[in-house]
């Protein structure tokens, strides 16, 4: 019964090459092999991203009721909590895990010739992530949210000339507003997912061509000595136990520490103390407050933003410059470059929350 | 793949102390059911939470209308009964009679008419008599449910038949 089910759906469908297709790319099995889940692990919480989204989406109406609703979702609906929980917090392990997803490609150098799309879609997803956190962040409109939207705009709005007008634009008005609710509202669930969708098929599809990188230390083996697994079904295997861990990590944290929802929000009551941005922004923000110590005025945000800048678009054009597998010296200023990156990041994020305690 | 899950020990003795593919499967079947279990019951809570509300709302068995009893004769007043719409009637003889104006058919609001004495659906062409809530003409199966309606000094009561 099986077989003849299979036969008749492969006979039009094609399964066995969908099959073959999926068997045709290899894993390498070497010592830094664990860093190949980290890609999964970010779809996999992206999949849950979309399923729990579209749970929110049944009870959560943007605009002036926005607040309403989700005190409703959080307190009212039968573990609405929950949802919104299990939402909130796989947003966050989500940008973790495409982050160190990011480093591993870095350090392994799987950036190189003919990877250099998959790395650019790559940090294009980053970015469009850290913009669903930012407009997804707005959406319960309660304090916290409200006061990180407003610091948040004014990074743009201290850009030269263009700079006050764009903030404006994605406010809807001078203030955040239940305008800039009902807009962040259409960001977050329409055009961000219109533009992500495409990009993340995009980028599948280069680990599908190109399969997993090597990293230089395996390249130097004799391809005798090189191990490796199928993707399908071998490793595939491995990726759902490290997806069912992640589920696992994600249902105690979003069960044990539900998410908080604070005070609606109110333009007239002063910012609660101690009010940071979310773990994702803090290490632009405290170097932004470094430099604005050093450079008063809006000199420290221009520079500060000028110099971020330049750092990630030396970080995005990595592969062209570091593009060949070779030893030379500009692997070796990648390496360094990569290592400054993540000590600067790590230590401006624990500055900043010291500053915060 | 040797990072096999853990098999229940109890399974394993049952299997002559080897983990049979029978025992494996059976094992790895109950685990998931429990996981699907787990995600599906939370899920389907929070989507019924409007209808278990609604269905709180409509336990009520008696509303008050306050200031009703000045309603004119020959008109009708729309109100709540629990979640569902349910009109107040005073007739054109004095008569005070209540009943849910949802349409025995395909349930759209009903409404009346006074200068036909007659309760009538718009959608498709149901009549009902505006004394007994019976479904007179059109598609209509079944009469509409009445309430009973106790007129007071400042206000009416309605309640269930």
């Amino acid at each position: 019964m099986a077989g003849f089910i299979y036969n008749w759906v492969d006979e039009r469908l094609g399964l066995t090459e969908a099959i073959a297709f999926a068997r045709h790319k290899r894993v390498p099995v070497h010592a830094q092999s664990f860093w190949y889940y980290w890609g999964g692990i970010s779809l996999f919480l992206f999949l849950i991203q979309v399923f729990t989204g579209i749970l929110l989406l049944v009870y959560y109406r943007p605009g002036a009721e926005a607040f309403e609703s989700v005190r409703q979702i959080t307190y009212v609906m039968h573990f609405g909590w929950l949802i919104r929980s299990a939402h909130s917090w796989s947003a966050n392990l989500f940008i973790f895990a495409i982050l160190v997803h990011m480093f591993s490609v870095y350090f392994m150098k799987a950036y190189r010739k003919p990877r250099e799309v998959g790395w650019l879609t790559g940090i294009a997803l980053l970015f469009l992530g850290a913009l669903f956190g930012f407009s997804g962040y707005l959406l319960p409109m309660d304090e916290l949210s409200y006061f990180a939207t407003k610091v948040g705009l004014q990074i743009p709005a201290s850009i030269p000339l263009l700079g006050p007008f764009t903030a404006t634009i994605l406010r809807g008005g001078p203030d955040v507003s239940e305008f800039t609710v009902q807009r962040f509202f259409a960001l977050h669930v329409v055009i961000l997912p219109l533009l992500f969708l495409p990009l993340l098929g995009l980028h599948l599809w280069m680990v599908q061509k190109h399969g997993n990188a090597s990293p230089p230390s395996e390249l130097e083996k004799p391809a005798a000595a090189r191990r490796s697994i199928p993707f399908f079904p071998n490793f595939f295997q491995k990726d759902l136990a490290m997806w069912l861990i992640s589920l696992n990590v994600l249902a105690l944290l979003a069960s044990v520490f539900p998410w908080d929802l604070g005070k609606q929000a109110d333009a007239l009551t002063p910012a609660p103390a101690g009010i940071h941005p979310e773990w994702y922004f803090m290490a632009p923000f405290h170097m932004l407050k470094i430099l604005g110590n050093w450079l008063p005025g809006a000199t420290g945000e221009v520079v500060g933003i000028l110099l971020f800048t330049v750092g990630l678009a030396l970080w995005v054009v990595i592969p062209f410059y570091d593009g060949e597998n070779v030893k030379g010296s500009r692997g070796r200023v990648a390496h360094y470059f990569g290592i400054f990156a993540v000590t600067a990041l790590i230590l401006t994020t624990a500055l900043g929350y010291w500053g915060v305690r | 793949m040797s990072d096999l899950p853990v098999i229940d020990k109890g399974m394993i003795e049952e299997a002559e102390s080897t983990p049979t593919r029978r025992a494996f499967v059976a094992a790895a079947a109950a685990a998931g059911l429990c996981y699907v279990g787990a995600m599906a019951y939370p899920i389907y809570r929070y989507l019924a939470s409007p209808a278990e509300m609604a269905a709180n709302e409509s336990a009520v068995v008696e509303v008050t209308l306050k200031g009703a009893q000045t309603l004119a004769t020959a008109s009708a007043l729309m109100f709540k009964f629990g979640s569902s719409p349910a009109m107040l009637i005073h007739g054109a003889d004095d008569t005070w009679v209540a009943f849910s104006a949802v349409c025995t058919h395909l349930g759209c609001t009903v409404q009346f008419e006074p200068q036909m004495n007659r309760i009538h659906c718009a959608c498709h062409g149901g009549v009902y008599d505006a004394h007994t809530g019976k479904n007179v003409s059109g598609p209509p199966p079944k009469p509409l449910t009445a309430f009973k309606v106790n007129v007071g000094t400042d206000g009416v009561v309605v309640s269930r038949a």
